[in-house]
């Protein structure tokens, strides 16, 4: 039997949430020899496969390369899962959204910098889009897994149900923040 | 004042107006004062004077003749000839033709559907009478009714002829009128009130504000029988400062009556005392739900509160109250002059009597109309209302305002009543009647609404103020082309649960124009989307 | 001192079970008694009832339009159900609604882990928000020497409003504007520092059942809200 391919993303998060997969200490090893990670910040792997089964995403969609790699992973995943409250509510990130991006550039490279202040980011940073986003609101999610982070025990219940051939069931699974 | 002083002003008043050989009439509402009504009648009047024909001339300031596509509109009710669009500089011609040949080029034809095909009850004094002259109303046998009620019938009779006439509420429910009043006429208190909500805010509505603008004192009349069946003293008028001229005449009606012993202490000589004061509401729309609009005549925010405990059981300040609209009390007078009987016998077998509607929209002849019950809306639409101009095409008309929707043109041949409207996805509402051609955008419309209900939600309760909100975030989303096949399906999930979960009637019924405008027009909704599967659907 | 009173007893059908009650009780509270869980977020024991938030919405046999708990009298033969597929479907929606519509970031709020709403979304296993989050631009007023208001996190119940008016009887709090932009606010919309009615009683800041008023100096998930006063205020009045 092939084993099962897995991706993890880290978007616009602060990669508690991978963090929070690693946690789940020696029942990764359980699952080792059922999956195979094909991407992940874990891994050495610079291009997204053509497909895979299952892709768990951390962090929400804040600039315009979260938003071309949100859209190609949803085109070359079977199922999609938001990782976290950043993936899920987009959480941390969207607290800048109450403000304008060109303020919150000022703030940061203007105000707030000791060096170059006032260069503006340009080129190899990424451009910023008007609001961070969930998930969701770009693309269809397959599966929520809620939480800052979600707890190690939630992460391995909806990864050993995926294994199974099942949808998880979340029912008293569910938690915004902590 | 007793009923022979009444009568006496009533037929010295008659004597007056007979002695004059030539009366004018000019409209004077809200709606031909716009178009400089105001300076018509002046202007009219100057001429009479520069004539000298003050004696036998008499020029009157009267209310809505209808028809206010025209306007301004003067009537020579002498000649039964009708004037339209009438200048200031047109005064001289209709004086110095007023023992010849009428003035052709300003003549309205009256055998016109417009005005064959209505049937005046609340209307029937408007174009006929000075809104503020109280002896003007006597003359046509104002205050009668109220006269018979206090001198000749006891409460109980009076409420039995309002519930053998079968009427209905008209400000937009359709709750029985004489079961209202005999919850509040059986509630057992010290202190009961009277109000009329006057709070109309449908967009394109201008029904209660023409008949408070036109007669005043049948409101009044109104409701001092309704006072004197449910056993109240005090009455409120809750009418919305957006109607200055409204406020200005009520006001006056007010003082007229209370000068001549018509409100007050022992009113015809009996034990019957009733006194009304105005509110001002603010221009809130959640201000017209009743029990909003009590507290906000409390004093307090203008929020409503669930209900039961109804206002009949418990009202302002916690007494029983009875609330009607402007157009409910005005038809009381003429039910207890011509007996409930008389009224059963228009309209359906639901819903009797007339309806008021303001006419408005992508029709020939806008203006206010009133029709007798079941009526069909083709022919509101089409004879009464002269059709769609320039040759368009008609595509739906909107009654009920925000908390009603859009009937389609397939629809048109049901009768105007409660029920009939309620199964095309309609509601009678409070007469709000908007008419749209096919250059309307369905989508848009319930766009329109929508945001009329986001910013008039009072706040208190989170389905309408959070989903009103998101509802129209999601209608401008599709309008803008930016929307998937998924936002249309949460559009309507959130119609299903605002409509099911609001506190009150605004929130409930705030998703209606988008789920007729769904049911009808569905096309112009799936059109709009943008992902692949709407665009294979719409193939 | 108690007056006699005569109050009658009456029984209903909640969810298919027996109870008895007292007439002049709601069907939230014999509910409750009952252990029969229904959600709300505006209700609190001890504070007169508004129906606001919509979140105990029930169906009441014989009425076709689903009736808030809270606010409905029980009645002799009442058969109420407290849950069905459209209710429970509806209470989500509230929820989420409640969270797109303001900026309520769970991680870092302080009263992360002990917040009706937060709580409330776990308990009805919301496990996304299915609207479009609307981030408005909200303030924080730190101007009270005390306390801190973050509108951010305002879910609009008006409990604060209600306690600061039946319990206390100051009411410096109240809401201004309309629809989505009513704010809760200290008098006049002064700053709450400024409040010249206020009594710094912090009763609004213990009945708030979000991170929207809470104390000062307190970090991420360090605000715990005591509310044992409102019931035994109220007990004492009524025995009064």
């Amino acid at each position: 039997m092939s084993k099962v391919t897995i991706a993890t993303v880290w978007l616009d998060g602060c990669s508690g949430c991978h963090m929070s997969f690693l946690d789940q200490d020696e029942r990764l090893i359980d699952l080792a020899p059922l999956i195979e990670l094909v991407y992940s910040p874990l891994v050495d792997n610079k291009e997204f496969p053509e497909m895979v089964d299952v892709t768990l995403v951390e962090g929400a969609v804040s600039s315009d390369e979260d938003l071309h790699k949100i859209r190609k992973i949803r085109a070359r995943t079977k199922i999609l899962v938001s990782l976290g409250d950043c993936a899920v509510t987009a959480n941390v990130p969207s607290m800048r959204n109450s403000f304008k991006v060109a303020d919150i550039l000022k703030r940061a490279y203007e105000e707030n910098a000791d060096l170059n202040a006032g260069t503006m980011p340009s080129g190899q940073v990424p451009t910023l889009l008007k609001h961070a986003r969930p998930v969701h609101e770009i693309v269809n999610v397959d599966i929520f897994v809620p939480g800052c982070p979600p707890h190690a025990d939630t992460i391995n219940y909806v990864l050993t149900e995926l294994l199974a051939g099942r949808k998880p069931d979340m029912t008293g699974r569910t938690r915004f923040g902590i | 004042m007793t009923p022979e002083e009444l009568s006496k002003i009533a037929s010295a008043q008659q004597e007056t107006l007979k002695k004059y050989t030539h009366r004018i009439h000019v409209c004077v509402a809200a709606g031909c004062q716009s178009s400089d009504a105001d300076k018509v009648k002046d202007a009219l009047s100057a001429e009479v004077k520069a004539q000298g024909k003050e004696k036998c001339c008499l020029v009157k300031g009267v209310g809505c003749m209808g028809l206010c596509s025209a306007g301004p509109l003067v009537s020579v009710e002498t000649g039964n000839i009708l004037y339209q669009e009438v200048k200031p500089e047109d005064a001289k011609d209709i004086i110095s033709s007023l023992d010849g040949e009428p003035v052709q080029r300003l003549i309205c034809p009256t055998d016109i559907p417009f005005f064959s095909k209505q049937k005046k009850i609340v209307l029937e004094n408007f174009g006929k009478i000075d809104p503020e002259t109280i002896a003007d109303y006597i003359a046509v046998g104002g205050y009668q009714a109220l006269f018979q009620a206090l001198t000749e019938m006891d409460p109980p009779e009076v409420i039995n002829e309002v519930l053998k006439s079968g009427l209905r509420g008209r400000g937009g429910a359709g709750y029985p009128t004489g079961l209202k009043w005999s919850t509040v006429a059986k509630a057992d208190s010290t202190r009961k009130y009277v109000v009329c909500n006057a709070d109309e805010g449908d967009p394109g509505a201008f029904m209660d504000r023409s008949v408070l603008e036109s007669d005043p004192h049948r409101v009044i009349e109104g409701m001092a029988i309704a006072a004197y069946a449910t056993g109240a003293d005090q009455g409120y008028i809750y009418v919305r400062a957006e109607y200055p001229l409204a406020i200005k005449r009520l006001k006056n009606a007010i003082k007229q009556a209370e000068r001549q012993g018509l409100l007050g202490h022992n009113i015809c000589n009996t034990t019957f005392n009733f006194n009304i004061e105005i509110r001002l509401g603010a221009g809130a729309f959640v201000c017209g739900e009743e029990t909003a609009l009590l507290a906000s005549i409390e004093g307090k925010r203008g929020a409503p509160r669930p209900r039961p405990p109804f206002p009949a059981q418990s009202g302002l300040w916690g007494y029983p109250t009875l609330i009607n609209n402007v157009e409910t009390f005005a038809n009381i007078p003429p039910i207890l002059r011509n007996g409930g009987d008389w009224l059963a016998a228009i309209g359906t077998e639901k819903s009797k009597g007339t309806k008021v509607f303001a006419l408005a929209g992508q029709v020939k002849n806008t203006g206010l109309i009133e029709v007798p019950m079941g009526i069909p809306l083709r022919q509101i639409i089409f004879e009464i209302g002269g059709g769609v101009p320039e040759g368009r095409k008609f595509k739906a008309v909107q009654t009920g305002g925000p908390s009603g929707g859009c009937i389609p043109e397939q629809h048109l041949d049901i009768s105007t009543d409660y029920e009939s409207l309620a199964t095309v996805g309609s509601i009678m509402g409070s007469g709000g009647m908007i008419v749209m051609d096919e250059t309307s955008d369905m989508v848009d419309v319930a766009k329109y609404f929508m945001e009329f209900c986001m910013s008039e939600s009072c706040g208190k309760c989170t389905p309408c103020r959070a989903g009103t909100a998101q509802m129209h975030g999601l209608l401008d989303r599709i309008c803008s082309g930016q929307a998937e096949t998924r936002d249309l399906a949460l559009l309507e999930e959130l119609c299903d649960m605002v409509r099911n979960t609001s506190l009150c009637g605004l929130g409930q019924t705030a998703p209606n124009p988008v789920l007729s405008t769904l049911r009808y027009f569905r096309e112009e909704y799936t059109m709009k989307l943008t992902d692949a599967s709407a665009k294979a659907a719409a193939k | 001192m108690t007056t006699q009173t005569s109050i009658r007893v009456k029984t209903l059908v909640i969810d298919g079970r027996d109870v008895s009650a007292r007439e002049d009780q709601t069907v939230l509270q014999v509910a409750r008694e009952h252990n029969i869980f229904i959600p709300s977020l505006c209700y609190l024991e001890g504070l007169h009832p508004v129906g606001a938030c919509r979140l105990c919405m029930i169906e009441v046999k014989g009425i076709p339009k689903l009736q808030p708990a809270c606010v409905t009298r029980i009645k002799e033969g009442m058969e109420v159900v407290t849950r069905s597929e459209r209710i429970d479907k509806y209470r989500k929606m509230v929820v989420e609604l409640l969270f797109a519509e303001r900026n309520h970031i769970c991680a870092v709020c302080v009263s992360n882990g002990r917040c009706d709403l937060q709580n409330m979304a776990k308990a009805l296993d919301i496990d996304h928000v299915g609207v479009p989050y609307q981030y408005p631009r909200l303030n924080v007023d730190a101007t009270h020497v005390r306390f801190m208001a973050d509108h951010n996190r305002c879910i609009l119940c008006t409990r604060c409003v209600r306690v600061c008016d039946e319990i206390e009887g100051a009411h410096t709090w109240d809401i201004m504007a309309r629809g989505r932009d009513s704010r809760v606010i200290t008098d006049l919309n002064q700053p709450w520092g400024e409040s010249e009615s206020c009594t710094s009683c912090g009763k609004c800041v213990h009945v708030c059942p979000t991170g929207a008023l809470f104390e000062k100096g307190k970090s991420v998930a360090e605000m715990v809200k005591r509310r044992q006063f409102l019931p035994y205020l109220t007990t004492m009045r009524e025995s009064w």
